[in-house]
């Protein structure tokens, strides 16, 4: 049922989209930074109060999002390196 | 008269009505029902409407109470949602199957006893599989297959938990209880298939992504949050469940992360969401239950929202892995904003329905004190949206240019996509209609600047370690090897080992008689075969002889 009506094109003369263009790209990862520096900056106005003392620690939410994300990707690897098959595995 | 009727039994009509109707008044049926349904859910009062008896047991078809009604609400706005989402591009017999499965569960919403409720989650279990074998990929039919025997061995450890409850506490009542013995325990277990807690968890992303485009976006809402209203009602405070919820989460996270298929990565954030939501039982407290439920009402929106936009993908393209996607965002600018929305609102973004919802569950494990569950849960939002905030978007519709120039959503598509993407933000901007809804008064702001600063932090930190190990996460055409392998490869090849030695051994006894154990076997042929002396049948007249002579043996020696 599914409704297959798309054309792959390859011609290069198509103007590609001003998303993937390299300028934007530039100034999207500046903008990037600077919300990241604002939201490390917010803390010095805006404070984080918790029970845990640390958690309102400068910058210990970003810097424990960020941490826990490299944990978990990297475990998944390990794991992926000892469960990860062809995806016609079952197929066989 | 219509307040009378179980809210479920109605859209039961509404499944046969598609069945017998075409055009227009099908169409009619699909989105009219599910609003009738939601209007008969708002009549239902507090405590239990209608009774009735079954072999000696009080039933109770109609219970009316907060979470019930919460519940069975989003069910019933799910299925008039997909039934916009599908009327168009779905085959008839997946409408009604989706319209039978929803029935099943708003009536396990209202379900007061044990029997009720068993019912009731077969009858899900038969609607999901029916729209599971209407999909459309080489894999459906064994997919349902399996996803059936599942289920069914699921119910059948359920069905023993009740009957072994019922005759210790001579009552199937719905009361809350704790897993301590074996009763308890086996509806626990029961329940936890459905939950899709690991081990028996693969059976939700082995199924969903064989669904049709528009099948999934309905198998994403149902059963498991319908287990979940099941363990609010049974298991509130069950200690066990806060394990069995952290396993979920990262289970979830770990799968989606290695995933390539655009649906199964969703199919994985679902047992991680859920996941949020056992744990949120398992606390136990009003805060907590409160947030597991406004979480599931949330995560039905959203989640459905993201099965929508990548079920728009699935239609458009007939692709579904994220190695053949990518660079959609060109020709697919409404389902791109829209499963941005969703994925947002899944990470628990600020403004978006998971900040509210998914909040409640961190503060409540706070207040208990609870501090470890705390940041295990903040570790767990970074990792949703990085697995899915993140993960399912670029790859979908950003990441390399595929070539694919595929047109956006057909209208009612888009206009279900919308809906939710509405509902989303509005939950996320201004939640205290939600919480009004909740079975316990809230008094909770989760835009408290220092609460909001810090899931910013969290998130947007989260966000630049995706891009920083871009080069890590690269999409491989890969699958990962799940529980189901036990059941898929390990456990035949057991049999077959079985089997092998079973002949192995019938061979070598065939040799053994045929040999050395020849003169033996001849001997025992000879005196027990079907004509051996002992065996043989022997005329009556011999017998009478033979008993005559032992009568005569007998009166001898008793006068010697």
């Amino acid at each position: 049922m599914a409704d297959v009506q798309y054309e792959r094109t390859t011609m290069k003369h198509e103007p590609d989209h001003w998303l993937v263009h390299p300028r934007t790209i530039r100034w999207l990862g500046v903008a990037f930074a600077v919300v990241l520096a604002m939201s490390l900056l917010a803390q010095a106005v805006v404070p984080i109060k918790s029970n845990a003392g640390f958690a309102a620690w400068p910058g210990f939410a970003a810097a424990y999002g960020m941490l826990s994300c490299i944990v978990m990707v990297v475990a998944a690897k390990a794991l992926g390196a000892l469960l990860k098959r062809k995806d016609d595995h079952y197929d066989a | 008269m219509l307040e009378t009727w179980p809210p479920g039994l109605l859209l039961v009509l509404g499944a046969i009505l598609i069945g017998m109707l075409r055009g227009q008044a099908r169409t009619a049926v699909v989105l009219l029902f599910p609003l009738l349904a939601l209007w008969a859910i708002w009549q239902v009062p507090n405590g239990v409407v209608t009774t009735t008896g079954f072999v000696g047991y009080v039933i109770e078809p109609v219970e009316g109470s907060p979470v019930r009604r919460l519940f069975a609400t989003i069910f019933a706005l799910m299925a008039f949602t997909g039934g916009l989402y599908s009327f168009r591009q779905a085959r008839w017999q997946e409408l009604s199957a989706a319209t039978l499965y929803a029935a099943a569960a708003i009536g396990l919403c209202f379900a007061g006893d044990l029997i009720s409720l068993f019912v009731c989650w077969e009858l899900m279990a038969i609607g999901s599989t029916l729209v599971i074998w209407c999909g459309d990929r080489p894999g459906s039919r064994a997919a349902g297959q399996r996803y059936a025997i599942m289920h069914l061995t699921g119910g059948a450890i359920l069905m023993a938990g009740i009957a072994a409850h019922s005759v210790a506490s001579g009552s199937v009542d719905v009361v809350p209880m704790l897993a301590t013995n074996w009763a308890s325990g086996m509806i626990l277990a029961g329940l936890l298939v459905n939950v899709a807690a690991p081990p028996v968890s693969a059976w939700l992303a082995d199924a969903y992504p064989e669904a049709s485009a528009t099948g999934a976006v309905f198998l994403s809402a149902y059963t498991t949050k319908a287990a979940v209203l099941a363990l609010i009602l049974l298991f509130p405070g069950e200690p066990l469940l806060l394990a069995v919820g952290t396993c979920m989460i990262f289970y979830g996270i770990a799968y989606a992360l290695l995933e390539n298929d655009a649906r199964r990565i969703l199919a994985y954030s679902i047992v991680n969401q859920v996941g949020f939501m056992v744990c949120a039982i398992g606390i136990g407290s009003q805060l907590a239950i409160n947030g597991a439920a406004a979480h599931a009402f949330a995560h039905i929106i959203y989640k459905a929202l993201l099965f929508m936009s990548a079920g728009v993908v699935v239609y458009r393209t007939g692709l579904h892995k994220c190695t053949d996607l990518g660079g959609l965002f060109r020709t697919m600018p409404l389902t791109c904003a829209c499963g941005i929305v969703g994925a947002l609102s899944i990470s628990g973004f600020p403004l978006t329905s998971g900040f509210t919802t998914k909040t409640l569950i961190s503060e409540a494990a706070m207040v208990e004190g609870l501090v470890a569950l705390y940041f295990v849960l903040a570790a767990a939002s970074a990792g949703v949206f990085l697995h899915a905030g993140i993960k399912f978007p670029w790859f979908v519709f950003f990441q390399k240019d595929s070539g694919l120039r595929p047109s956006d959503a057909p209208w009612n598509m888009a206009a279900a996509m919308i809906l939710f993407s509405f509902l989303c933000v509005f939950i996320g901007v201004n939640p205290r209609p939600l919480y009004a809804m909740l079975p316990y008064p809230v008094d909770y702001d989760a835009y408290t600047p220092g609460n909001v600063l810090f899931y910013l932090q969290l998130l947007l930190f989260s966000g630049l370690a995706f891009f920083l190990m871009l080069p890590l996460a690269k999409r491989t055409l890969t699958i990962t090897l799940d529980f189901d392998w036990i059941w898929r490869v390990a456990l035949p090849r057991i049999a077959a080992w079985a089997l092998g030695a079973f002949d192995a051994g019938a061979a070598a006894t065939k040799r053994i008689r045929t040999s050395r154990g020849m003169v033996l076997n001849d001997w025992v042929q000879r005196h027990f075969g079907s004509d051996g002396t002992f065996s043989r049948s022997w005329e009556i007249g011999t017998t009478a002889l033979w008993v005559a002579v032992l009568l005569s043996a007998y009166v001898l020696l008793h006068y010697l």
